[in-house]
C-alpha cells in the first residue's frame, strides 16, 4: 500500500515528467507510421495536388484529435468547466491553463509528422510538380505540346517509370527543384514551431508567475481530487458488495433453516472460522440453489441493518427498502417446494 | 519502496548529471538527425548557396533552442531573475552563473552539427561548387561563362547526365571536401583548446566566487523542486480532508432524514466504510451532490 502511495506521489510530482514522455512516445509513433506509410502518387493533373496536400495535412489533423483522446485530463476539463458552481467557484484561468497544457501537447505529433513530411519531400513533389518553373529549368520552348498535354506530361514527374517528358524538362532536375523548396518549407517550419515554444516558456516567466503557479497547483488539485474520489468510491463500493454479500448468505442460510424441518446440525464448537466461513452452506445442493438463486434474483442494492427483527423489515430505517417483495417470494416458492 | 524514494533523492541532489545527461542525448540526436536527413542539393546556380549555407546553419539555430526549452535551469533561472526582490536579496553572480552554465550546455549539440555538417562535406560541396575559379579545373576552363556556372552548379550531383561524363566534378568535389573537413578538424580542435583551458584555468581566477555560485544556483534548483513536491504532497492531503468532509457531510444529512432510532456501537462489519451510505438510491444521491453540488474549498 505504501509502495503505491509512493509510486503514486513519484508520478504525481512528475505528473508534467510522465505526459511528456506520452508525448513523446505519440511523436515518435507518427515518424514510424510517416516510413511505413507507402506513399503513392496518382501521376494524374487534378489529383496530385489533392492527394499531397491531403496526406500532409489529414494526418496531422487526425493526430491532433488523437492527442485530445488519449490525454485523460480532457474529461476532467470538460467535468470542471460543466459542472454548475454550487459551493465552489470556477476559475477561469484555471480552465485555461488545462486546456493550453492539453493543446501544447496534443499539438507536438501533427508538428511531428508535417515537419517529417516536408522534409522528406514527396509530398510536395507530388502536390506541385506541375507548377515547375519550365522556362527556367527545362526546355519550354518545346514545340507542338498544348498546355494540358504540359500538365500531364509534368504530372507524371513522381513517377519516373511512366515520365515521357524528358525533352521537356529532366525529371531529376525537377525532382532536385522541388525538394529543395519541401526541405526548405520544412526546416523553416521546424524553426517557426521551436521559436514560438521558447517565447512561450520563456516569456511567462517574465510576466504571470504568481498567476501560474496558482492556476497549475489547483489544476493538480483537481486531478488529484478526482482520482482519490474514484479511491473512496471504489472502497465503498467494495465494502457496499462485501455486505450485500453475505447478507445474501445469510439470507440463505436463514431461509435454508426455516425450510428445512428437523433443527439444524450444530456445527462442533471447536470448528471455528472455516464452519462460520461457509455461511450454513454444507452440500452440493444448497450451494447450487444458492448460485441459481444468485444469478435468477440478485438482491436488492439496499443493505438492511444487522439487528432487523425477521417478521417486521420496517423497524429501523426510514427510506423504505427498494425491493422488500424479491426475496419473500423466494421463500414462498421454497416452502411450495416442501 | 526506499528504492524509489533512494532513486528520487538522487536525481534531485544530482540536477547536474541529469542536465549533461540531456545534453548528451540531444548532441546524439543532432548525428542522428544529419544521418538520416536526405541531403539533396538543388544544383541550380541560385539556390545551391541558399540550401548548403541554409542546412548548416538552420538546423543549429533549432537546436539550440530546444537545448535551452529541454533545460528546466532555464526556466529557474528566468523566475529567479525576474523575481519581486522580497525579503530575500538577489545576488546577480548566481544568475550569471546559472546563464553561462545553461548556454554551455545548450550550445554542445549545434556544435556537434556543425562538425558533422563540415566533416561530411556535403553541405560546403553544395554551396561553394559554384564559386569555384574555373581556370583551375580542366573540364571548365574553355567553357563559357554562363555555362560554366550552371556546370559548376551541378558538380555535387554525381548522377546528372552533364557530370557522368565529365571528369572535373570529381577534382572539384574532393578539392571543396578537403576544405570542408579541415575546417571541421581544426574548429574540433580550437574548440577543445579552449574548454580545455577554461575548465585548467578557471581555478586560478575567482574560485571562491564560483564556488558561492555553484552551491546557491543548485540550491535554488532544489529548493524549486522540493516546493513543488510540498505542494503536491498538500494538495493530495487538502483533497483527502476535503472528501472525508464531503462523505461526512452526507452520513449526517442521511442521519437527519431518516428516522432510525439511534444505534450505539451496533454498526455492521465495515460499518464505518459505509459512511451510513447503504442504499442504492443513497449513492445516486452522494454522486449527483459530487457532481451539482461540489463541497466548497475549505478544510477548517
Amino acid at each position: 500500500m505504501d509502495k503505491f502511495r509512493m509510486i503514486f506521489q513519484f508520478f504525481q510530482s512528475n505528473q508534467e515528467s510522465f505526459m511528456n514522455g506520452i508525448c513523446g512516445i505519440m511523436a515518435l509513433a507518427s515518424t514510424q507510421m510517416y516510413s511505413a506509410f507507402d506513399f503513392n502518387c496518382p501521376c494524374l493533373p487534378h489529383y496530385n495536388l489533392a492527394y499531397g496536400m491531403g496526406i500532409l495535412l489529414v494526418p496531422p489533423f487526425i493526430l491532433f484529435l488523437l492527442g485530445f483522446v488519449l490525454n485523460n485530463n480532457i474529461s476532467m476539463l470538460a467535468e470542471e468547466w460543466r459542472r454548475p458552481q454550487g459551493q465552489r467557484g470556477k476559475d477561469p484561468a484555471v480552465l485555461r491553463y488545462m486546456f493550453c497544457s492539453i493543446a501544447q501537447r496534443a499539438l507536438i505529433a501533427p508538428a511531428v509528422w508535417v515537419s517529417v513530411t516536408l522534409l522528406d519531400g514527396k509530398c510536395i513533389t507530388c502536390a506541385f510538380c506541375t507548377s515547375v518553373p519550365v522556362e527556367t529549368l527545362g526546355n519550354a520552348s518545346h514545340p507542338h505540346l498544348s498546355q494540358e498535354e504540359i500538365q500531364r506530361v509534368l504530372a507524371r514527374i513522381p513517377c519516373k517509370e511512366i515520365y515521357n517528358g524528358q525533352q521537356l524538362i529532366a525529371d531529376e532536375v525537377a525532382v532536385r527543384y522541388l525538394r529543395c523548396i519541401s526541405q526548405a518549407l520544412g526546416w523553416c517550419f521546424v524553426l517557426l514551431m521551436t521559436t514560438l515554444a521558447f517565447l512561450v516558456r520563456s516569456l511567462r516567466p517574465c510576466f504571470s508567475q504568481a498567476a501560474f503557479l496558482k492556476s497549475r497547483y489547483w489544476s493538480h488539485y483537481i486531478d488529484i481530487e478526482r482520482k482519490l474520489f474514484d479511491e473512496t468510491c471504489a472502497e465503498h463500493a467494495r465494502s457496499f458488495a462485501k455486505v450485500c454479500i453475505q447478507q445474501f448468505f445469510e439470507g440463505m442460510s436463514t431461509d435454508l433453516v426455516a425450510a428445512r424441518c428437523h433443527p439444524p446440525r450444530k456445527a462442533p464448537a471447536d470448528a471455528g472460522e472455516a464452519a462460520e466461513k461457509l455461511l450454513g452452506i454444507t452440500d452440493q445442493g444448497t450451494m447450487n440453489m444458492a448460485l441459481k438463486s444468485w444469478h435468477r434474483c440478485k438482491p436488492p442494492l439496499h443493505l438492511h441493518p444487522p439487528a432487523l427483527p425477521t417478521g417486521n423489515g420496517w423497524a429501523g430505517e426510514g427510506q423504505p427498502p427498494t425491493h422488500p417483495s424479491a426475496p419473500r417470494r423466494e421463500t414462498a416458492a421454497y416452502y411450495s417446494c416442501v | 519502496m526506499d528504492r524509489f524514494r533512494m532513486i528520487f533523492q538522487y536525481f534531485q541532489s544530482n540536477s547536474e548529471s541529469v542536465m549533461n545527461g540531456i545534453c548528451g542525448l540531444l548532441a546524439l540526436a543532432s548525428v542522428k538527425m544529419y544521418t538520416s536527413f536526405d541531403f539533396s542539393c538543388p544544383c541550380l546556380p541560385q539556390y545551391n548557396m541558399a540550401y548548403g549555407l541554409g542546412i548548416m546553419f538552420v538546423p543549429p539555430v533549432i537546436l539550440f533552442l530546444c537545448g535551452l526549452i529541454l533545460n528546466r535551469q532555464s526556466l529557474v533561472m528566468l523566475e529567479e531573475w525576474r523575481r519581486p526582490q522580497g525579503h530575500r536579496k538577489k545576488d546577480l553572480a548566481v544568475i550569471r552563473y546559472m546563464c553561462s552554465s545553461i548556454m554551455q550546455r545548450a550550445m554542445v549539440a549545434p556544435v556537434v552539427w556543425i562538425i558533422v555538417t563540415l566533416l561530411d562535406g556535403k553541405c560546403l560541396l553544395c554551396a561553394f561548387s559554384g564559386s569555384m575559379d574555373p581556370e583551375k579545373f580542366v573540364g571548365f576552363a574553355n567553357v563559357s561563362t554562363v555555362q560554366v556556372q550552371q556546370l559548376l552548379a551541378k558538380v555535387p550531383c554525381k548522377d546528372d547526365e552533364h557530370m557522368r561524363n565529365n571528369t572535373s566534378h570529381k577534382a572539384v568535389s574532393r578539392y571543396l571536401r578537403c576544405w570542408s573537413q579541415a575546417l571541421g578538424w581544426s574548429i574540433l580542435l580550437i574548440l577543445i583548446i579552449a574548454a580545455f583551458l577554461a575548465r585548467w584555468l578557471r581555478p586560478c581566477f575567482n574560485q571562491t566566487t564560483l564556488l558561492q555560485a555553484r552551491h546557491w544556483s543548485n540550491y535554488i534548483d532544489i529548493e524549486q523542486k522540493i516546493f513543488e513536491e510540498t505542494c503536491c504532497e498538500h494538495s493530495r492531503l487538502f483533497a483527502h480532508k476535503c472528501i472525508l468532509h464531503f462523505f461526512e457531510s452526507v452520513r449526517q444529512e442521511i442521519k437527519l432524514h431518516s428516522f432510525s432510532l439511534p444505534r450505539e456501537g451496533e454498526g455492521a462489519e465495515g460499518e464505518e466504510d459505509l459512511w451510513g451510505i447503504t442504499d442504492q438510491d443513497q449513492v445516486n444521491k452522494l454522486l449527483k451532490t459530487w457532481y451539482y453540488e461540489k463541497p466548497p474549498l475549505n478544510v477548517s
